[in-house]
């Protein structure tokens, strides 16, 4: 199966700290891939690349075929415009902007606000009816939920969420679980940052992070390669995943 | 969403945009009041000027000095052509730049002896120690009180050069004897117009400390005496003394007020006009009038006009004429009154240029500081705004803002803070100036039309230049940096 993203002998150094050391990992199109490890081990660092927010050292990261380490800063703003969907653990929603112009500030600087998406993309996480609400007066999981609204509305090719769940309460855990199964089985390739394995558990493949080094590779569902340990530490490793039919029931509106 | 984006900034951080406003308000402030202040500070330095003495000495064109301005025969009537009738000063106020001789006094001397004094009064006016008409000037000064070679200066002749020029005549003639000279204290003026005009020489003496009551001109015998004559005759202000005039008429002068001019004034006594005209025997004329004008400072144009006005281009000519240069005033008193001769007095004139300048350096300098130091305070301001918004900044960068939509977002967020703070600016600007004005001018300063778009420009360059430490910054946040929360 095509791959959407190649990381290739990636490396990150801050001075004397390597942050990243030699990962090497292929993302099939359609996966959800779930890192962990513990604190320091490099998970938000190789998002931050994986999402165009930071470039590596060494090494080289190809998204959809096309070689970021050739971007500069501009060109890596576009990809994340055109092509990435973010989701942070602290939800990051401007505080004087309603849910639904959350949404739109991402339609603005992708190209034309358009408000009858912004607010199907809220229907979508259930939250249409309190769009013109500002993140004040959401709880954690609705704001959450704005953000998932947010990531999705651009259509992205790889939707990355740095410990989405990690702000949140079990109920709204579970209503984010759920927003994010629907996104991947509607196709959507997910890479989630997590420490919980309740939350890994719901991706196809765990990765995980020590000091900076991929310890562990493991395909936990799909294709019979399913669960188990790919062992394939430190290089890469294909997960071939079959593409996923575009489910229509992830236009319905999610729990609320 | 720009302007939403824009506008829930603006409402979220309202205090601090108001703090951001109130600080571009007070630079604004500040500068418009200095701008105002620099464009009106021309006329007021020239009315402060002005109060320091005339600065045009009107003289019949048959006397060139001051001393000489009375010169003619002895009776003979030829001799009032080197005289200026009473009666045609009012043309003065009714030239083009009219309303910029904002004072003028005539004056006429004539010689008188104290009553008692041995000796006779001095002739006619004009030249008493000189020649055949001076009957007293060999006589031995025989005051009374023998300080009269204290005096001496004044009594050896005529004075010389443009010094004499700036202040009535000095006292001269016989030793003993008074110079005695008729003016307008205070004369309300009727023009043909219809207009009235108030003009004299007590305005034009500003800085005289005068004990006693101020000259008055309805007081026929009411006179002003110069410190020294008070000394040497021990008058006080109520006294009265008797004086003999040329004619050998004796008259009762009482003393309204005893004045120290600091100058040759102080050896003077100064009278309503027709006491003195009658004196001398000259009803209806003066000898010389002190104008003084509110005028632009010389430049290359108005030195080749005074030098000959035939050598400008007729451009040049009615660039000149429509300029309120002193030459080009002089030049039109003399159009309006065409018996006299105007001399500029230069060293007031020229001094007014420089100082001028010097004025308007300083008010340009406190503008520039100012302006700087708004800038500081907001670059502080908004560079700590900017800070607080870093995760928001980041965000966006995060999502795709490129550099630019971000930099732009800001600054339009703090032009319309600059705008509503230049606003405010500028209203306190032209109250401040006006306070300025009161206070050091005596009198508000008219802020021009000019200030207006300065100032918007200064609110635009203040903003920029205070926004550049934040939008380095902008440039320089890393979204990684800010928003993972670790």
């Amino acid at each position: 199966m095509t791959n959407l993203m190649e990381i290739e002998h990636v490396s990150m150094i801050y001075g004397p700290l390597k942050a990243l050391s030699d990962i090497s990992l292929s993302i099939p199109k359609g996966q959800w891939l779930a890192i962990m490890g513990p604190s320091g081990s490099g998970k938000t660092t190789l998002m931050n690349i994986m999402g165009c927010l930071d470039t590596q050292s060494e090494g080289e990261l190809t998204l959809d075929g096309m070689v970021l380490g050739k971007l500069g800063p501009e060109g890596l703003t576009a990809i994340r415009r055109e092509a990435i969907g973010l989701i942070f653990q602290q939800f990051h929603l401007v505080g004087y902007l309603t849910a639904l112009e959350n949404v739109m500030v991402a339609q603005y600087y992708h190209s034309m606000v358009d408000e009858s998406e912004a607010l199907e993309a809220l229907d979508r996480v259930g939250l249409a009816e309190r769009a013109d609400h500002l993140p004040s007066q959401l709880s954690g999981g609705e704001q959450q939920r704005v953000c998932i609204a947010r990531a999705l509305i651009n259509h992205p090719k790889l939707i990355l969420a740095d410990e989405p769940t990690g702000n949140l309460d079990e109920a709204n855990e579970r209503m984010v679980m759920d927003i994010l199964h629907k996104l991947h089985q509607a196709g959507s390739t997910i890479v989630v940052v997590t420490h919980a394995p309740e939350v890994a558990e719901h991706a196809d493949r765990v990765i995980v992070l020590e000091h900076g080094r991929l310890i562990s590779d493991t395909l936990t569902k799909g294709n019979g390669q399913g669960e188990g340990n790919a062992k394939a530490v430190g290089k890469a490793v294909d997960a071939d995943k079959p593409e996923v039919e575009e489910d229509p029931s992830i236009q319905e509106a999610a729990p609320a | 969403m720009f302007w939403k984006m824009v506008f829930g900034a603006l409402g979220r951080q309202r205090g601090k945009h108001i703090g951001i406003a109130l600080t571009v308000a007070l630079g604004v402030s500040l500068a418009t009041a200095m701008l105002g202040v620099m464009f009106d500070v021309g006329d007021k330095v020239n009315q402060e000027l002005k109060s320091y003495g005339a600065n045009l000495n009107i003289v019949p064109r048959g006397g060139s000095m001051a001393g000489d301005k009375y010169e003619f025969e002895e009776g003979g009537k030829e001799g009032l052509a080197n005289l200026i009738p009473e009666a045609e000063l009012y043309k003065i106020k009714m030239i083009f730049w009219a309303y910029n001789i904002v004072d003028f006094a005539p004056y006429l001397e004539v010689q008188v002896m104290p009553a008692g004094a041995q000796g006779a009064p001095a002739g006619l006016p004009g030249r008493p120690a000189q020649g055949g008409h001076a009957h007293t000037a060999d006589h031995p000064m025989h005051a009374g009180n023998g300080n009269h070679a204290g005096h001496g200066d004044h009594a050896g002749g005529i004075p010389n050069g443009e010094g004499a020029l700036e202040a009535p005549a000095q006292g001269r003639g016989a030793p003993g004897g008074i110079t005695l000279i008729g003016t307008w204290f205070r004369k309300e003026l009727k023009l043909p117009t219809g207009e009235e005009v108030e003009t004299g020489m007590i305005p034009l003496k500003s800085w005289w400390k005068l004990n006693g009551e101020p000259g008055d001109d309805s007081d026929a015998n009411g006179v002003l005496v110069g410190r020294d004559v008070a000394d040497r005759l021990k008058l006080s202000p109520g006294d009265a003394f008797p004086v003999i005039t040329p004619k050998g008429e004796r008259l009762e002068l009482k003393v309204r007020g005893v004045f120290s001019s600091g100058g040759e004034e102080d050896s003077q006594v100064f009278s309503p006009m027709a006491l003195a005209q009658n004196a001398a025997g000259l009803p209806g004329m003066v000898g010389r009038v002190e104008a003084s004008a509110l005028t632009t400072p010389e430049n290359e144009l108005s030195r080749r006009a005074a030098r000959n006005p035939d050598s400008l281009s007729q451009l040049e000519k009615d660039t000149w004429y429509c300029t309120a240069y002193i030459s080009s005033i002089a030049y039109q008193i003399e159009e309006a009154l065409p018996g006299v001769r105007v001399k500029p007095v230069m060293r007031v004139a020229e001094s007014e240029g420089p100082i001028l300048e010097k004025t308007q350096l300083m008010m340009v300098l406190l503008t520039a500081l100012t302006l700087l130091s708004s800038a500081l305070a907001i670059s502080n301001l908004v560079t700590a705004n900017i800070m607080e918004r870093s995760v928001e900044i980041g965000l966006m960068k995060a999502l795709g803002a490129s550099n630019f939509s971000v930099a732009l977002l800001i600054l339009c967020e703090m032009l319309l803070v600059g705008a509503l703070g230049g606003v405010l600016g500028y209203l306190a600007g032209l109250g401040l100036a006006r306070l300025i004005g009161l206070s050091v001018f005596g009198e508000a300063v008219v802020v021009p039309g000019e200030v207006l778009p300065l100032s918007a420009l200064m609110v635009l360059i203040v903003v920029f230049a205070g926004s550049i430490p934040a939008l380095r910054s902008i440039l320089r946040l890393r979204p990684t940096e800010v928003l993972h929360g670790r």
